[in-house]
């Protein structure tokens, strides 16, 4: 029989306003097991815990029921006070009357009956738990990072720079990323190219770090510590140790319709082609999409011309598996698609472009060569509109847009204003704005200085339509602190295009099992206080994967999922959770229900001689097996099994079944 | 806030089936209003002064009138406020009011227009006069 110990925390006032918790610890004094209750102002104090400690000494409890806040918040907390006072871990059990109660009732009465009821429901499930022991599982000291944006790069370096090897997988034949397109940052307009490339080559030359640039993650499997992954190595078709980067076969592909996707399709590449003079590793790849040769067989002008000997048109893709210990996603983002906003004229118009399109414009790695021509006749604009918000904040019933800030934007239009105005003093800039959102360090400032020392005309309203007339773009919008609607003739129009998650992440979030938010972005653990870790063990988060970020925030926040990384590689082992799965063999009669259903491999099936009432000697049967080590104890197969064989421990079925009764009683 | 225009605020959102609380003052219906310079209260100051309460001036004002009813404001509004649904509201109200005789039939001679079929001079006695 067990002695259960019942502790009833107040939170303050946090439970103790709307629940009688008195009365709650009065009311458990009478439930079977209970030979003790209390009720206590802060459970989780170190006052609380030592009364838990003392009680369970002095009435020699063999388990104990918190009723306090979530047990996310302070299960581990009370499970380490149990083991400090001699029980089992897996002897604590936790009612949840604050966020399940106070927080959500007004009326004390009815609050303190569900209190009641939530609390005697843990003593019932605590009646039937057996005390439970942790195993453990080997770490494999390496990790995986996908995406070799700025994220990628810096989370690889630091990880690294720890003594772990890393992989980075890169879906594009270059690392780099979205930073990689940028012309200047913000606030310190540096050039992007001159910060990131020096990152770049540290990456590629560090000897723990590999790269697989024009890859993708194929499978994963596995879990904590141990997963194992499919990496498909793209066919490049040139031999990437013999390619010299010399360029040559580029500029001689006859094939010239391929859009430039490192300029945003601002002009063409070959089907053979570099995407940028700084590319990481700075190798050919060809495109069989546009290539002549792979289409018709003839061609293969690149291979005449290539003096390494490196084309190879029968490359094929290639397989790599390898195991890691963690897995770290930095998948970064893409801007939204803007057909559907038709008021703004950006399919109709060339000159009305994206800010993404509008950094390549100003990149003296652009298409102009850094000369700001409006793509439509290559003339120098005099008036340039920019317009924020594009996409951004809109109503989650709106039918376009995206309901959230995209952070990035009031930034980076100030800094293209004030680069315009600085090159062009000739020009007039006018920027649509809702709100300037600009927190940061020395962020604010540098917005002003677009206004008070470039006279950038920011204008607070927002742009209603773009149409054309002769070669100008009318730009009509609402100039909302002079009450009146303005028309301006503009040269080009800007874009401050929202953000979205990069289209892999939905797809590499299910393989990983890693949860995502109804707009793409990952899920972290908790949304404060484990900011770069996912709620799937062993998965992180890094940059703009996780929500939208500028570069000073990708970069902390890159290392600060590395930190999470090396704190896990540097165990040994990893404590496992003993609550997982296991089958009955007399009553599981084969069928493979749960085998189909386990998300992670972890059960197996084998042929086991049976001993047990009733069955014959020497009977053989296939039954099921859970390995511990995988097993996650998700429940899946405790729900799919049509015998009722399989059990999670700890959450056994006749406990659940007890904390129904409890609650219906 | 005057009672009845409170009262009159609700009926409003109520009708119009906008809730005005959700604009952002981004002022695009503005921006996009091909009647705006006709109008003495602009879209986003409408759905402002509803949010507001302030629905006597808004009957009271000819802006009512200026809106055409194109619904380039409705098609978009980032935050799907909706402001000529509001407006389409408000015109409701002034006509559902009991005694209020906008239109008088001595008035008529001087208004006719031959251009006007008799149609929506008939329409209108119906909605204007009571």
């Amino acid at each position: 029989m067990q002695r259960i110990g019942v502790f009833v925390c107040w939170c303050g006032s946090n439970i103790a306003a709307t629940v009688d918790v008195a009365a709650v610890a009065e009311a458990m004094k009478n439930e079977p097991g209970v030979v003790y209750t209390t009720d206590y102002q802060y459970m989780c104090s170190e006052g609380g815990q030592s009364r838990i400690k003392q009680a369970i000494k002095d009435y020699n409890l063999t388990g104990i029921v918190v009723c306090s806040c979530s047990p996310r918040m302070h299960e581990a907390t009370f499970r380490k006070t149990a083991v400090a006072a001699g029980l089992n871990p897996y002897m604590v059990e936790i009612a949840n009357i604050r966020e399940h109660c106070s927080w959500i009732h007004k009326d004390k009465e009815e609050a303190t009956e569900k209190a009641v009821i939530l609390a005697r429901t843990a003593v019932a499930k605590l009646m039937l738990n057996a005390p439970l022991t942790s195993g453990t599982s080997p770490v494999i000291k390496r990790a995986l990072v996908i995406g070799g944006g700025i994220a990628g790069i810096q989370t690889a370096l630091d990880i690294a720079d720890a003594g772990y090897e890393v992989d980075i997988v890169e879906k594009r034949p270059t690392i780099g990323g979205r930073m990689a397109q940028l012309d200047k940052t913000f606030p310190t307009l540096d050039c992007a190219a001159c910060i990131l490339t020096p990152k770049m080559v540290d990456a590629a030359s560090n000897e723990k770090i590999t790269l697989y640039t024009y890859s993708e993650v194929e499978s994963v499997k596995g879990f904590v510590g141990n997963f194992s992954a499919k990496i498909r190595k793209k066919a490049r078709f040139v031999d990437a140790t013999k390619c010299t980067g010399c360029a040559v076969c580029t500029e001689k592909c006859p094939s010239r319709k391929a859009k430039n996707e490192f300029n945003m399709g601002l002009n063409n590449r070959g089907a053979i082609y570099i995407p940028f003079a700084q590319a990481i590793p700075n190798v050919a790849t060809i495109d069989p999409e546009y290539c002549i040769h792979a289409k018709t067989g003839k061609c293969g002008i690149c291979q005449k011309n290539c003096s390494a000997g490196a084309i190879d048109f029968d490359q094929k893709d290639e397989i790599i598996e390898r195991e890691y210990g963690a897995i770290v996603m930095a998948t970064g983002f893409q801007p939204i698609k803007l057909d559907n906003f038709e008021e703004f004229g950006y399919a109709q118009y060339p000159d009305v472009v994206t800010s993404l399109e509008f950094e390549r414009l100003m990149n003296a790695a652009g298409p102009t060569k850094g000369t700001l021509l409006r793509p439509s006749d290559l003339s120098h604009p005099k008036t340039l509109v920019f317009v924020q918000c594009v996409g951004s904040r809109c109503s989650a019933d709106a039918k376009d847009g995206k309901p959230y800030c995209s952070k990035i934007c009031c930034m980076y239009t100030a800094k293209h204003a004030m680069l315009v105005r600085e090159k062009y003093p000739d020009t007039d800039v006018h920027v649509f704005y809702i709100d300037v959102r600009t927190p940061g360090k020395n962020f604010d400032e540098f917005q002003r200085r677009a206004v008070e020392q470039y006279g950038v005309d920011y204008i607070k309203g927002m742009v209603g339509k773009v149409t054309k007339k002769g070669d100008k773009l009318m730009v009509q919008g609402s100039d909302l602190l002079n009450n009146e609607q303005i028309t301006i003739a503009a040269d080009m129009v800007i874009l401050a295009t929202a953000i979205e998650p990069d289209p892999s992440a939905k797809q590499i979030a299910s393989l990983l099992t890693a949860s995502i938010d109804t707009n793409n972005w990952m899920t972290e653990a908790h949304a404060k206080l484990r900011p770069v870790e996912s709620p799937t063990a062993g998965v992180f988060l890094s940059g703009v994967c996780q929500g939208p970020k500028d570069v000073p925030e990708t970069v902390a926040q890159a290392s600060a999922a590395a930190s999470k990384v090396i704190g896990l590689l540097s165990k040994d082992h990893m404590v496992t959770n003993p609550c997982v799965a296991q089958s009955n063999e007399l009553l599981c009669n084969g069928c493979t229900t749960c085998e189909k259903v386990c998300p992670y491999g972890a059960i197996e099936y084998k042929d086991k001689p049976i001993v047990g009432p009733g069955v014959p000697r020497g009977t053989i049967r296939r039954v099921a097996e859970v390995n511990p080590a995988i097993c996650q104890g998700c429940g899946a197969c405790t729900v799919a099994c049509p015998s009722g064989a399989m059990d999670l421990k700890g959450f056994t079925n006749r406990q659940i079944m007890a904390e129904v009764d409890a609650i219906c009683k | 806030m005057h009672d009845t225009n409170k009262d009159m605020a609700e009926q409003v959102i109520r009708m119009s089936g906008v809730n005005p609380r959700k604009c952002m003052k981004c002022g695009k219906c503005s921006g996009t209003c091909p009647a705006y310079d006709e109008m003495e209260y602009h879209p986003h100051q409408f759905v402002a002064m509803v949010e507001k309460g302030r629905i006597e001036e808004l009957m009271a004002s000819k802006s009512l009138y200026k809106c055409l009813s194109c619904f380039a404001c409705v098609e978009r509004c980032p935050r799907n406020v909706e402001p000529a649904k509001l407006v389409e509201a408000v015109r409701l109200l002034v006509i559902r009011q009991q005694g209020k005789n906008y239109l008088k039939a001595e008035d008529l001679p001087a208004l006719l227009d031959e251009k006007i079929p008799q149609q929506a001079l008939v329409s209108a006695m119906r909605k204007y006069s009571k």
